[in-house]
């Protein structure tokens, strides 16, 4: 533990506060959640940055939490950051039922799995290409040049988005998690400059699309666009279903990429494990992400006064069911800190979420990822990470601002 | 033992025998019947368990609880004859219930 580092036993549990960023940039928030699991598995942090809100650190009481959605909502929002009251963007993560449904069935088409087989060659392609053309032997930023490159390569096909301005995808996403709100380092305004050039370019792309043949597209502005439920939505409400569906597409997918290379250098039985049987690859693609966790929580608020494991919630108090903690539940998962490709049951993590609200992409996520560790297996014998990587700062976002590393071929 | 006939979307059959008790999603899972992926460890959470039982076989079900409704309503392949089969616990009287399996899990 070096000298910035709290031992969070020497603090009162009362004190303990998870929603700190800094846990996570310095990647020191395991023992935290370790000590809260055995010790006050529903905690009640009565000031942050946030406010007061409560943490739910354990998996079947996260399960439980997440099936109820009626006494524990995500309307407001699903990241413990209030939204500002004059620029709100409303998008269905944050709705119930029943709008939250109308929305949701507008938009899944385009990860239906006859979709998700049409995009399986391109992205097999986009794949291909990217790793062919990486240095081998010499010292590069993966996290660029692989993990942002092929994320958002993705995301731009899903909204058929111009190729060559794909990088904006990545920058609004970046900007709507990295807002000084929420404990990142983004400016407010420049947070809502950005997002105000994404209205404006989608909404030039919807003005396109709407006279578009549905039939022959299979991007997602064109479903809203002809969809008589997501028709009518008003500016903020199609942004705030655009950003939900760049940032649930994007850095989730780019950490979990990085975060499977990174496994792979902490734990290198495991990759002779996969390299030696590639059949192990499904199983390995939900393992990383279960261990790599990219959203660390999902917050609700609570609808009525409410008991919980013997603790009193009031309404609308702010509640974080923490993933990342979750995910390591050894009372639900064995060995739940080992990496372990060949596990049994590896789909039954919480990283995609449960209930209603569970991941619309994760099928594509997971595809995503099996596509491109056939493609590295099938090219590099090792992906020697050179350097700590540098973590993002954020309590939700969890994921590699780089990854220095080096290719060796096969 | 009641069985249960599991027919996959390529037409394949398997006739499982089931405990007493057990659910048809456990029965498929345990006995290595593709089709059916269960993520959510059969907390009628995740949907994919998603399973077509016909009408007449229907009426000998419990009916969908509310959640069961919604989780389903995620699904636009959904029809009348879709299940969950975490939902669905075996017994005597479901002795060679036909369970479909869709072409794809969510």
């Amino acid at each position: 533990m070096s000298e910035l580092e709290v031992d969070p036993y020497s603090i009162p549990l009362e004190d303990i506060n998870v929603s700190d960023a800094n846990l996570f940039l310095n990647n020191s928030h395991w023992a935290y959640f370790e000590r809260l699991r055995k010790e006050d598995p529903v905690h009640y942090c009565k000031e942050s940055m946030f406010g007061p809100f409560w943490s739910i650190t354990k998996f079947n009481d996260i399960m439980e939490m997440e099936k109820d959605h009626e006494s524990f909502s995500s309307e407001g929002g699903i990241t413990l950051a209030d939204r500002a009251e004059d620029f709100q963007t409303v998008n269905f993560i944050s709705l119930d039922p029943p709008r939250h449904d109308v929305q949701r069935m507008a938009v899944t088409g385009v990860v239906a799995p006859l979709n998700l087989a049409k995009l399986e060659p391109i992205i097999r392609s986009r794949a291909t290409k990217i790793l062919d053309e990486l240095p081998i032997g010499e010292e590069f930023d993966w996290v660029d040049q692989v993990s942002i490159e092929l994320t958002t390569q993705m995301l731009a096909t899903l909204f058929d988005f111009p190729f060559e301005e794909r990088r904006k995808l990545t920058y609004w996403s970046d900007m709507a998690t990295s807002g000084e709100l929420a404990g990142g380092p983004t400016p407010e305004p420049v947070r809502r400059a950005a997002l105000l050039e994404c209205l404006e370019v989608f909404t030039h792309l919807w003005n396109e699309r709407v006279n578009k043949d549905p039939n022959e597209a299979f991007d997602l502005i064109t479903m809203m666009a002809h969809n008589p439920d997501t028709q009518n939505l008003d500016p903020m409400e199609y942004l705030g279903n655009l950003i939900l569906l760049i940032v649930g597409g994007n850095d989730t997918t780019r950490n979990s990429i990085s975060g499977g290379v990174y496994f792979m250098n902490q734990f290198p039985d495991q990759f002779d494990k996969v390299r030696a049987d590639l059949s192990l690859i499904p199983k390995m693609v939900p393992e990383i992400i279960r261990y790599q966790t990219p959203l660390a929580y999902m917050r609700r608020r609570a609808t009525r006064d409410i008991e919980f494991r013997g603790k009193q919630i009031k309404k609308d108090d702010k509640i974080a069911m923490w993933y990342v903690s979750g995910n390591r539940d050894e009372e639900v998962i064995d060995n739940p800190d080992q990496f372990i490709i060949d596990r049994d049951k590896p789909r039954h993590h919480l990283s995609f979420g449960f209930g209603i609200h569970r991941c619309m992409g994760n099928r594509l996520a997971e595809m995503q990822l099996r596509i491109v560790w056939e493609e590295i297996l099938k090219r590099f014998k090792r992906i020697e990470v050179v350097r700590e990587p540098l973590r993002v700062q954020s309590s939700f976002v969890k994921g590699y601002a780089d990854m220095p590393v080096i290719l060796h071929a096969n | 033992m009641p069985q249960v006939k599991f027919i996959e979307f390529n037409g394949t059959k398997h006739d499982i025998a089931v405990d007493d008790g057990q659910t048809i999603m456990e029965a498929a899972t345990s006995n290595l019947v593709p089709g059916i992926d269960a993520d959510c460890g059969g907390e009628c959470s995740c949907a994919t368990c998603h399973v077509l039982i016909s009408a007449d076989w229907q009426t000998k079900l419990s009916p969908r609880s509310d959640t069961e409704e919604s989780m389903l309503d995620l699904n636009p392949d959904r029809t009348d004859e879709s299940r969950l089969s975490c939902q669905i616990v075996m017994s005597d009287s479901l002795d060679g219930i036909v369970v479909n399996l869709p072409e794809f899990q969510y």
